[in-house]
């Protein structure tokens, strides 16, 4: 094996590298904990405008997956706000891929500038895992679709022009093959937007749907063939879009901690043995997470399809995160409690903010268990066991 | 970047894989006790040359360590009892230094490495230490090489290793100071690398033949494999197989390059060997325990019967991971290299 990236992939590595340390300023990321919404518009501007954001759609441009994780790797890395960046450049790649005429020039156009986002409504309240069971209903009424219903964790919805919005077409045929995809603009009527408060510090969202009045021409993909627009969708994140390397930024903060922090006997926190086994295994972690990553994103460059590997690395990163965290906020005891602002928050708070962070990123995009049982049938070759 | 085989790398996965399964495998490893070795085995993998294989060519068979990983793997995954591994890394450092007799080079004498430092002269619970002719040994700050005759008698073990205690005496200083320092160093990240990659395929089997168990095995009028709870007991193992198996592979790509790798702990750049050579057999170890525990527990109470291969699996994983060092020490090693501090 070659682990050495390619000069084109060094090169934009580095383009990225420079970015965020001439634009990622502590004011963006101290109000992304404030406000909860993890997008920054001017951010996503920036980034467009140095010609970065082009190679964040999946499948679009000439940046291959290798570069794309690259580019959101070094974000995550960073602490940059790029949840919101990364739902909406992989709603540009669908829209890319299967988007008519009109959806590139009204929507896919303006998502390159980085003035818009996108969030998806899939979830709802009674199915998320579950997610072809979904009742938000779109009927046809003369040349138009009424939409009724209510999605769950529609993330960035405050923040977003379209939703990528998942709808019961069809009652009559086996349940996934009754689903329509569409794009609604979110200023609509009949759209409302209740904030979700988190025990983290972001924000999510529940979006409701009353008689909703959309267009034809909002629809993507074909009518009652929504699950194959969700296949795309799957097969252009391929694990890839951060989410990997969480820890990353998680040990820088805490090595900043461990380095000035009293332990036992006068002596350091970065002096004490049990710290340091911590250190090296999370390094390990960290290290597996980028190349279990880096091995879906070369598969994807190579023309496969890593989506039980997409599934390997999302498991091992985000079960690994949270044990990390606990064993950190462990090791800072009271201090590893405190939140940001509050004197003497072991490692200013960043260690409290992840403990309760962690929990969610074993849940989204896909939970621990549905990448299990995507591995064991498919991979193992275990018989379905739903 | 190619996290692929090449060719020639391919071709030495099918040869070495039928060899493994063709010679060692579960059958030769419970043939092979009390001594831990089966010289039958040996004697084969001898007449194909692959002894000298890290040896370089045309003296030897110039395999770089990326290759020898792929021997390693398979190797680990037929849990054979020959010290391929120990044997080629000796053999490079004999080569090092002008030392390599025709008898290594062919097998027909077997090299191991003391892998930990010698204290008061004797070498404890050598990997090697109850067959090897020639063993490499840091010892008072010297590299030597003892050339007794092994016992032929192994320390009863958890492992099945032929593990023997190795009094230094008579030994040849080959190397001194810095010198001595550098090669065993070298040589002992080689070692850990072609380990983890033993440990890698220990893991591989044990999934492998779990999997198969759960499959054929019914209970409550199926098998026992269709319950979600196995399942998912299961499904964690191959990410963290494939994942050693990088490490390992990293490790191998950096011990190959000329060019000396960096540590950036806090960007995760890391390209440095003797630090993806700790992580490799961290992460390699603690994996192989997880996967032979889980396929022991789903095997019920036939994968505690002497009869079932997985118990071989399992006490070989321990015996590998922890033979060098508590995996604790280890990792305390690995953060003096990661933090390049003093404090530890």
């Amino acid at each position: 094996m070659d682990f050495e990236l390619s000069e084109k992939a060094i090169d934009f590595r580095s383009q990225v590298k420079e970015f965020i340390e001439n634009n990622l300023t502590s004011e963006i990321i101290s109000n992304m904990h404030k406000t909860g919404t993890f997008n920054d518009k001017s951010f996503n501007e920036a980034l467009a405008s140095k010609g970065l954001l082009a190679g964040a759609v999946p499948g679009y441009g000439d940046r291959d997956p290798v570069e794309l994780y690259l580019l959101f790797n070094e974000l995550e890395k960073a602490g940059a706000p790029y949840d919101g960046l990364a739902v909406t450049m992989l709603v540009a790649g669908i829209i890319n891929t299967v988007g008519t005429e009109f959806h590139q020039e009204e929507i896919l156009k303006k998502l390159l500038t980085g003035k818009h986002n996108c969030c998806l409504g899939y979830s709802e309240p009674d199915y998320g895992s579950d997610v072809a069971s979904i009742t938000t209903r779109a009927e046809k009424v003369g040349d138009k679709w009424i939409i009724n219903g209510q999605k769950m964790w529609t993330t960035m919805a405050h923040e977003s022009d379209w939703v990528l919005l998942l709808t019961r077409t069809n009652s009559e045929v086996p349940k996934h093959k009754g689903m329509t995809m569409f794009l609604v603009p979110m200023a609509t009527a009949g759209i409302e937007i209740q904030p979700i408060p988190t025990m983290a510090s972001e924000r999510t969202n529940a979006t409701f749907y009353d008689n909703v009045e959309v267009e034809d021409q909002w629809r993507l993909g074909e009518v009652d063939d929504g699950w194959s627009v969700m296949g795309i969708a799957l097969a252009l994140e391929r694990g890839v879009m951060g989410g990997t390397n969480p820890a990353v930024p998680l040990l820088k903060h805490v090595l900043n901690w461990a380095e000035t922090a009293p332990s036992k006997n006068k002596s350091l926190m970065i002096s004490n043995a049990l710290m340091r086994e911590r250190i090296a295994r999370t390094a390990i972690i960290n290290q597996v997470g980028q190349l279990l990553t880096l091995r879906a994103a070369w598969i994807a460059a190579t023309g496969g399809m890593p989506g039980v590997e997409g599934s390997m690395a999302k498991i091992y990163a985000s079960e690994e995160y949270q044990k990390v965290v606990g064993w950190f906020q462990q090791m800072a005891g009271a201090e590893g409690l405190l939140s940001f602002g509050a004197e003497d928050a072991a490692a200013s708070g960043w260690i409290d903010y992840d403990a309760r962070h962690a929990p969610v990123t074993t849940i989204y995009g896909g939970t621990s268990e549905i990448n299990r049982n995507n591995i064991a049938e498919r991979h193992l070759g275990l018989p379905r066991s739903r | 970047m190619d996290l692929g085989m090449n060719t020639d790398q391919e071709t030495i996965k099918d040869v070495f894989s039928s060899f493994f399964i063709e010679q060692t495998g579960p059958e030769s490893a419970r043939n092979s006790m009390p001594l831990g070795f089966d010289a039958k085995a040996w004697k084969r993998i001898s007449e194909t040359e692959a002894p000298g294989m890290g040896v370089s060519s045309p003296t030897g068979g110039g395999a770089s360590l990326s290759d020898l990983v792929i021997v390693a793997e398979e190797a680990g995954s037929q849990i054979a009892p020959i010290p391929i591994i120990d044997h080629v890394v000796a053999s490079r450092v004999l080569e090092k230094l002008d030392l390599l007799e025709e008898e290594v080079l062919t097998g027909t004498l077997i090299a191991g490495l003391v892998v930990r430092p010698v204290e008061n002269g004797v070498a404890k619970s050598v990997p090697t230490g109850a067959i090897a002719n020639r063993l490499i040994a840091l010892n008072e700050g010297n590299l030597v090489l003892l050339t007794d005759e092994p016992p032929n008698e192994s320390l009863p073990n958890h492992g099945d290793l032929p593990i023997a205690h190795r009094e230094i005496k008579n030994a040849n200083v080959i190397a001194e100071g810095k010198e001595a320092t550098q090669i065993f160093d070298r040589a002992l990240n080689e070692w850990k690398t072609l380990i983890s990659a033993f440990l890698v395929g220990i893991t591989r089997s044990s999934i492998e033949m779990t999997v198969d168990y759960v499959k054929d095995r019914h209970q409550f009028g199926k098998p026992i494999g269709s319950f979600q709870s196995v399942q998912h007991g299961l499904a964690d193992l191959p990410g963290l197989c494939d994942g050693a198996r990088l490490l390992v592979n990293k490790a191998a790509w950096a011990g190959d390059k000329e060019i000396p790798g960096e540590v950036n702990l806090t960007d995760n750049e890391i390209s440095d060997f003797a630090t993806l050579a700790s992580m490799s057999l961290i992460f390699a170890g603690e994996t192989s325990l997880h996967a032979t525990d889980r396929g022991l527990h789903y095997h019920g109470g036939y994968g505690f019967s002497e009869e079932y291969d997985i118990q071989l699996f399992y006490r070989r994983a321990r015996a590998w991971s922890q033979i060098l060092n508590s995996p604790s020490e280890e990792c305390l090693h690995l953060a003096d290299l990661l933090l390049k501090d003093s404090e530890g």
